[in-house]
């Protein structure tokens, strides 16, 4: 039943995004213009500085795409919900459809990253599933703030402001993991920065889910 | 006079830990000479800051629990002297570090996890600014901190090790354990801490308290048609 109840929430995420191409669209378009604006800043930099401008970028496309998953429905609606459905599996569905939407949108940049300011990884794979991790570590917590954003008047400015400093640590570990991708060296304690990375984001999980229900009360 | 015995113990262990601190033999270790003074008035500033953060943290779960205001104004107030303490932590480690590392600011990883948990501070000071809802600035915020404690320890404390550091304690710089060792300087530090600590809890309730009252005299309406 719980499953299910999940599942149409997805879904639901999944037709809405699908009935509102424009701001999926939107956010390609967002994603292929900022890599042409770092392109252009920057040329083909070094693998280090590839690694640094990757990062970034994929924190101001959380930041965009993210953000919108509670911003983008009107408040109204929530009261709807509210009646229907707990809290925990609305949050969750959020959570997962964020972690799809951002996984997506990281593909891109690292296909257009490649295409365009060179190729220095060496372990392909490897990067990608760092990537992959930090798609799912950068999805839950900016669709936390983004609740916590749509509740306090709607506010988007505010995503950015509450999400950066929580996020810079974050960004720090998953560079550090990426390195190994990029320059074929030794790294001592490589397993147990990415356990603590997961664990982070078990820890932002568990947190959602205990508080969450308090942002739904009015 | 009531239950003012630590206030009392406050100003003692303050002034003990000033004096004792400035004139009190320390050990001679290399590089940092003289500046070893510094923990006695750094170090405590950090102490400080944790303390009233995990003050601030435990009333907003109060808050969430009870939906009562005061608490509220407690988690808030802690909040801010916390942050107040942390810029002096700032102040003193950077000057330290100007003196003992060359330059005020040097990519220190502690430094950074520092400047981070004061970003997240002041994101939630704004956070707070934004809402006028008394209710909803309320829990909103309790949520924030609640959520941004949380996450916060455990970088504050997990990712400085990771990294290597110039900061006395890693990297087989001296530091805290080799202090810790001299029982001359344990005279020094104990007190200064539990006297620091006194000092910003004191300064916390007395904000408290104004606030407080400010509070029941905006809500003296609700409270007098309730009787």
């Amino acid at each position: 039943m719980a499953n299910s109840r999940l599942t149409t929430l997805i879904y639901k995420d999944l037709v809405l995004e699908w009935r509102q191409k424009h701001t999926f669209y939107g956010v390609l378009l967002y994603v292929g213009a900022t890599v042409f604006l770092v392109y252009m800043m920057s040329g083909q930099p070094e693998a280090k500085i590839w690694n640094a401008l990757f990062w970034i970028t994929q924190l101001f496309i959380a930041v965009n795409s993210v953000a919108k998953s509670f911003l983008q429905e009107h408040p109204n609606r929530f009261r709807y919900y509210y009646t229907i459905v707990k809290p925990v599996h609305f949050l969750l569905a959020k959570m997962v459809y964020s972690t799809a939407l951002m996984a997506a949108v990281s593909a891109i940049a690292l296909a257009l990253f490649n295409i365009m300011l060179g190729a220095p990884l060496v372990q392909l794979g490897l990067f990608i599933a760092v990537t992959a991790v930090g798609s799912i570590s950068l999805a839950v917590i900016f669709t936390f703030l983004s609740a916590i954003a749509a509740r306090a008047q709607n506010n988007a400015a505010l995503i950015a402001i509450l999400g950066f400093p929580l996020a810079t640590p974050i960004l720090m570990i998953l560079s550090k993991l990426a390195v190994k991708a990029i320059v074929p060296v030794y790294q001592p304690g490589w397993w147990k920065l990415m356990l603590v990375l997961l664990a982070l984001d078990i820890l932002v999980i568990i947190l959602g889910i205990i508080l969450f229900p308090f942002l739904w009360q009015e | 006079m009531r239950k003012s015995w630590w206030k009392v113990a406050c100003v003692v262990l303050v002034a003990y830990s000033i004096i004792g601190g400035l004139l009190m033999q320390v050990p001679r270790q290399h590089i940092l000479n003289e500046t070893i003074r510094n923990l006695y008035f750094h170090v405590p500033m950090w102490f400080t800051m944790i303390l009233l953060f995990t003050g601030a943290f435990i009333y907003a779960i109060k808050y969430l629990r009870t939906g009562r205001l005061e608490y509220d104004i407690n988690s808030v107030i802690l909040t801010k002297v916390g942050i107040f303490f942390s810029l002096l932590g700032m102040v003193t480690g950077m000057e330290w570090a100007r003196f003992t590392w060359g330059a005020a600011w040097s990519n220190d990883p502690k430094q950074l996890g520092t400047a981070i948990c004061m970003l997240i501070y002041f994101a939630y000071l704004i956070l707070r600014g934004g809402l006028s809802d008394e209710e909803k600035r309320a829990k909103i915020s309790a949520v924030y901190n609640i959520f941004a404690f949380a996450l916060m320890i455990p970088l504050i404390w997990v990712l400085p090790r990771m990294v290597d550091s110039l900061h006395p304690g890693n990297g087989g710089n001296p530091g805290f354990n080799a202090y810790d060792l001299d029982a001359r300087m344990r005279a020094v530090f104990y007190p200064a801490v539990l006297g620091w600590f006194l000092l910003g809890l004191w300064i916390s309730t007395l904000i408290i308290r104004i606030e407080l009252i400010r509070f029941r005299k905006e809500n003296d309406f609700i409270l007098n048609s309730n009787k």
